[in-house]
């Protein structure tokens, strides 16, 4: 595949893992523990696993995967909230795909699909508007999820149907910001860690300079990464020598689509359709300010929780789950009690089973436990070819 | 099982076309709707002496059948794919060849098959005319015979407008036993050929996705392909058609009934390139989609090249690969994959659906 190939060239990474190693080599506190560094967002702990990226890295450098993963974090009210809207009598309830299989307290969407509610599987918020067009005696929501990535679009879609009219469409929205978010991480007490990748999607909206603060106040190394695993390798190699040189500063890997003042038409449509609310719950991390967006009154009309009633029940998250230590760092997935155990991703208890870009899915999954975390293995290409 | 005629009815007295559009509650009521339905649509469509009896069984010569083999294999599959038509293929043609490939996966001459077909009022006539020609094409081309049947219509809401289930008796060959406990360490895996053309097509089709792509179904009665690989390779261990789940299902599958780990390479797996791209956009592992036209094979590794020049010279083998190998030492019951990237991961079974990621 052109433009994809390209940036998963073993030989390139071998060329990276060499000069990584030799980073660590320099690097006085990997003699004494490895270095911790946070990729904060779901994409890269995807593509850590798929790749197999942990794996090949020297023994002086651990990968924490942050808070990231949009679904991970979504609290159980809040999907009892979107079962409530479901099972509404008329109608269409719309999501991303893999939203569908998140634990509420009492069942997921899919299991609502099953006993009987219209939940449909879009690709897009368009594609939840162009439903609400064809059936104009429906009801349909779209479950807006996710970071500044996804936000422009659902901005954008609530804008459209605005402007066409649409009477029968609006947002359950759920969409919360990564900054406050980074920074609750950072101000936790257990924490150690020495450096992160900073997200790259979201950066393409947002740019580069809210990170200053990373730099400046907590003095950590932020590199903005790609997603293909050259751009995972490089970026921890960035990350390294920033630590090598005793620097700490945002720099961007990650530019050919992430410009330095993020995109301005995204940035107009989310500050137009929507608002900072004054605290948004996240599960595993509790309740942080400023962390979540509400749609503004100029477009109450399509805000699925102003149009309808929702439950709004706080739901703790259950007590034998450890997402939260495992999101901030504290502890691997593989030392939660519940891991592999009571939690797994055909009956998920704590949310970073659900998705493919949690960590314990994504190590049930895909890593190979014993090996990454007890020995780390050479592997030669083309073994057998 | 009931034959084509579930009502006893003197089928042959008349031979009235069905002139109807849709297919209506009255086609399964037992009267003339539905003789007229099952003789113009279908008995006449598959046309072969067994059928045209009329009986409620079809009767098989247990000397033919011994003649070919020592072992009667006997299998059974129901489709329900939406849509109906997609680029490759259709519901007909994937519920004759699935069932071939079952039989045939087994080492079995595939020669019966049945159709029972179950129709939501409301379904175009000429879909179902289509459909039951594609049956009719593909069983006639995998040189199998449809000899027995069944036709039950529901009310509207209580199928997807078109159920088909077929059985499939085939005979085993004497002294083939394949099975899937079978790997040893140091055999080959083996495939016939680009893999998850079908799941990327059935996906892109129902429009769900939004996504045009000029993939198409794979859909393919593998059972002259198979004929092929047991001549060359005759130590051939097992034989899988890669289907719902993908080879990551028959891998796992492989891996934990004979107890053996499994190393295959993503850079040696042939995927086409709009499949990956598509796998791409959506999030989707390719390893775990559907394919109705590709097998696993497991061989020693010294019938290996004998097995892939047999599968390479076949109309359905041009791209077959050898993806990699069942691991000496190995953990049992763990399927791994050497990354195109140079590092390791697992690839497990799929737990439930894949779900496109959100970002």
């Amino acid at each position: 595949m052109k433009y994809v190939d390209e940036f998963r060239d073993p030989t390139k990474a071998k060329y990276l893992l060499r000069e990584i190693g030799s980073l660590v080599e320099k690097i006085e506190v990997c003699k004494r523990r490895p270095l911790h560094i946070m990729e904060v967002c779901g994409g890269h702990t995807h593509s850590i696993f798929r790749y197999g990226i942990e794996s090949m890295l020297p023994d002086g450098i651990e990968l924490i995967h942050g808070p990231g993963c949009p679904v991970c974090v979504l609290p159980m009210g809040r999907v009892d909230d979107c079962v409530a809207l479901a099972e509404m009598p008329g109608m269409i309830f719309t999501t991303f795909g893999d939203a569908m299989r998140v634990p509420g307290s009492k069942k997921s969407l899919l299991q609502a699909k099953a006993d009987g509610a219209d939940v449909r599987m879009v690709y897009s918020p368009l594609d939840a508007l162009n439903l609400a067009k064809r059936n104009p005696d429906r009801e349909v929501v779209f479950f807006g999820l996710g970071f500044e990535t996804t936000m422009p679009s659902t901005a954008l879609t609530v804008l459209q149907a605005h402007a066409e009219g649409v009477k029968n469409f609006s947002l359950f929205c759920n969409h919360i910001t990564i900054i406050p978010t980074v920074k609750a991480v950072l101000d936790s007490p257990e924490l150690q860690l020495d450096g992160f990748l900073g997200p790259g999607h979201v950066s393409m909206v947002i740019g580069n300079a809210s990170y200053q603060f990373i730099a400046e106040r907590y003095r950590r190394p932020v590199v903005i990464a790609g997603f293909e695993p050259l751009d995972v390798l490089q970026s921890i190699w960035m990350v390294l020598k920033q630590i090598a040189e005793g620097r700490a500063a945002v720099e961007n890997q990650y530019n050919r689509i992430v410009p330095e003042d993020g995109n301005d038409v995204a940035l107009n449509a989310i500050g137009e359709v929507f608002e900072l609310r004054e605290f948004f719950e996240w599960r595993g991390l509790g309740s942080i300010d400023h962390s979540g967006v509400r749609i503004r009154d100029a477009y109450a009309t399509y805000d699925a929780e102003r149009k309808f009633t929702v439950p709004a029940v706080k739901i703790a998250d259950p007590k034998s789950c450890q997402c939260g230590e495992v999101l901030k760092g504290v502890i691997k997935p593989w030392d939660c009690k519940v891991f592999g155990k009571g939690c797994t991703p055909e009956t998920p208890l704590g949310a970073l089973m659900v998705s493919s870009e949690g960590a314990c899915a994504a190590y049930y999954q895909y890593g190979d436990i014993e090996k990454v975390h007890q020995q780390k293995v050479e592997f030669k290409t083309g073994e057998f070819a | 099982m009931s034959t084509i005629e579930s009502v006893v009815i003197p089928a042959r007295k008349s031979r009235d076309k069905v002139t109807a559009d849709k297919v209506t509650l009255a086609h399964g009521g037992g009267g003339k709707a539905m003789r007229d339905l099952i003789n113009d649509v279908f008995i006449d469509t598959f046309n072969n002496a067994v059928l045209d009896t009329l009986e409620d069984q079809a009767r098989c010569s247990l000397a033919d059948l011994a003649a070919q083999g020592d072992r009667l294999a006997f299998t059974t599959d129901s489709y329900v794919v939406d849509p109906l038509v997609f680029p490759g293929g259709d519901i007909g043609k994937l519920a004759v060849c699935g069932t071939v490939n079952d039989l045939a996966v087994g080492g079995a001459k595939p020669l019966y098959l049945s159709c029972a077909v179950i129709i939501e009022e409301g379904l175009d006539i000429g879909v179902l005319r289509d459909v039951v020609r594609s049956m009719a094409a593909t069983a006639s081309a995998a040189g199998v015979l449809v000899v027995t049947g069944d036709t039950k219509v529901v009310h509207r809401g209580s199928c997807d407008k078109l159920f088909i289930n077929t059985a499939g008796i085939g005979v085993i060959r004497a002294g083939m036993d394949l099975g899937a406990n079978k790997a040893q360490p140091g055999d080959a895996i083996l495939v016939n050929g680009v893999l998850g053309d079908h799941g990327a097509t059935i996906l892109s089709a129902r429009g769900d996705m939004m996504l045009a792509s000029p993939i198409e179904s794979d859909c393919a009665a593998l059972h002259d392909l198979i004929d092929t690989i047991l001549d060359a390779a005759p130590g051939t261990r097992f034989l899988r058609d890669a289907t719902r789940g993908g080879i990551a299902a028959v891998l796992n599958e492989i891996a934990d009934a004979s107890r053996v780990g499994i190393e295959i390479v993503e850079t040696q797996t042939p995927i086409r390139s709009e499949v990956k791209g598509f796998c791409e956009i959506l999030g989707l592992d390719p390893l775990y989609l559907a394919n109705e036209g590709k097998l696993v094979c497991v061989v020693p590794d010294n019938q290996k090249d004998a097995a892939l020049i047999a599968m390479k010279a076949h109309p359905l083998g041009v791209e077959a690969a050898h993806i990699g190998h069942v691991m000496e030492g190995g953990r049992p019951g763990r399927v791994v994959m050497q990354t195109v990237f140079g590092g390791r991961r697992i690839v497990d079974m799929l737990v439930g659906e894949q779900l496109p990621r959100i970002c």
